[in-house]
């Protein structure tokens, strides 16, 4: 029976999205590695279904400065992945990258955009590439787009654009290490229910 | 001053006289302020999108512009306020993402706005100050001894409207 809600999702459910995000993460820190040209090693990512408000606070509470990076998906299936990013990680990427001392994540030059939104691109297409390759649905995204504002009025976007009926969303949790420090970083996926059964679907398992 | 009352997404919450409000970091959705200026109870409610779906008559009312508002004004209702005397507050409502290949996106800020602008005007609630629209997020406070709404952000620092 096809799912209505993200409620619904079962613990097998949850297994899948676990190693999608696993295999997704792994993909994610070889492509981090090359772009800063430094070892990265990741700790097995966490997935969980959260409440927007749980999110939040995940991510230190909703007036917490924090970059996003969003993309569509579109294809076999339709939905929206976004990956935040703490004022800390912003920094270091934007050290690596553009080799520039970054004190201020509220105004971002739109240099210093174009190569958050590379990164995005290639986290995102990360996971993307992942879904696609277990599943072998055709899964396409758009190119991102990037803000850096209050998490909380980022994290409700994705939920509010795909008219969702619950407040849940597909929360995974990476931590990368690099350089001797452990940086946060997570990935939101919010798909849109009939595709979460097209996946579900395309993976074998019985809803 | 009692505490502050939060507001958290979809959701509502109506209070006495002295009450301060808060709800944080409104993106896309919006924060409306309900005011009754002689019994002075306020409420703040928090939507994040316009309308009910038909088709699911148990999800929440209060995620809905269309749903939330008149169930916020028989709240009020409870605490002594005429929805004659009502007046309204509105915050939020932000396009906070440009996607480049797709121009609709993002725009349920503006519906939003524009659903809780329909919502008001059918139940003759009087707009007196508002602060929506562009790309930035907000928090928004509201006072109900002054009547007060004060929005937060990044983007513009501290407003009183």
């Amino acid at each position: 029976m096809p799912i209505s809600n993200l409620e619904q999702l079962n613990a097998m459910h949850i297994d899948v999205l676990k190693e999608i995000g696993n295999i997704g993460a792994g993909n994610a820190a070889t492509s981090l590695a090359q772009m800063m040209n430094s070892k990265v090693d990741m700790v097995t990512p966490v997935v969980r279904i959260l409440d927007i408000s749980e999110a939040d606070n995940a991510l230190g509470g909703p007036e917490t400065l924090a970059v996003a990076i969003l993309a569509e998906l579109y294809g076999d299936i339709h939905g929206i992945m976004m990956f935040v990013i703490s004022q800390g990680f912003t920094k270091a990427l934007l050290k690596s990258l553009l080799n520039e001392e970054h004190s201020d994540c509220r105004r971002l030059s739109d240099m210093e955009k174009s190569a958050l939104s590379e990164i995005g691109n290639i986290m995102i297409s990360s996971y993307a590439n992942s879904i696609a390759t277990l599943s072998k649905l055709n899964i396409q995204i758009s190119v991102p787009a990037v803000t850096s504002d209050m998490v909380g009025a980022l994290l409700t976007v994705p939920a509010a654009e795909m008219g969702s009926v619950s407040d849940k969303i597909i929360f995974i949790q990476d931590d990368f290490i690099t350089l001797n420090k452990t940086i946060s970083a997570d990935m939101l996926l919010i798909p849109d229910i009939d595709s979460l059964n097209t996946l579900m679907g395309s993976l074998g398992i019985e809803l | 001053m009692s505490e502050l009352i939060v507001v958290n997404i979809s959701d509502v919450k109506v209070a006495p006289n002295p009450s301060i409000f808060v709800t944080y970091a409104l993106g896309s959705c919006v924060g409306i302020c309900l005011y009754d200026p002689i019994v002075k109870s306020a409420g703040l409610a928090h939507i994040m999108l316009p309308s009910h779906p038909d088709e699911k008559p148990s999800s929440q009312i209060f995620r809905y512009a269309d749903t939330c508002l008149p169930e916020s004004v028989k709240l009020m209702e409870k605490f002594g306020c005429m929805r004659s005397r009502m007046t309204a507050k509105i915050a939020g409502g932000a396009k906070m993402f440009k996607v480049a290949s797709d121009s609709a996106f993002g725009n349920i800020g503006q519906r939003n706005i524009e659903a809780v602008k329909k919502t008001l005007a059918s139940l003759h609630i009087k707009i007196l100050a508002e602060d929506t629209g562009a790309d930035y997020g907000r928090t928004v406070y509201f006072n109900s001894q002054t009547g007060k709404m004060t929005v937060k952000s990044f983007a513009k620092g501290i407003k009183v409207f």
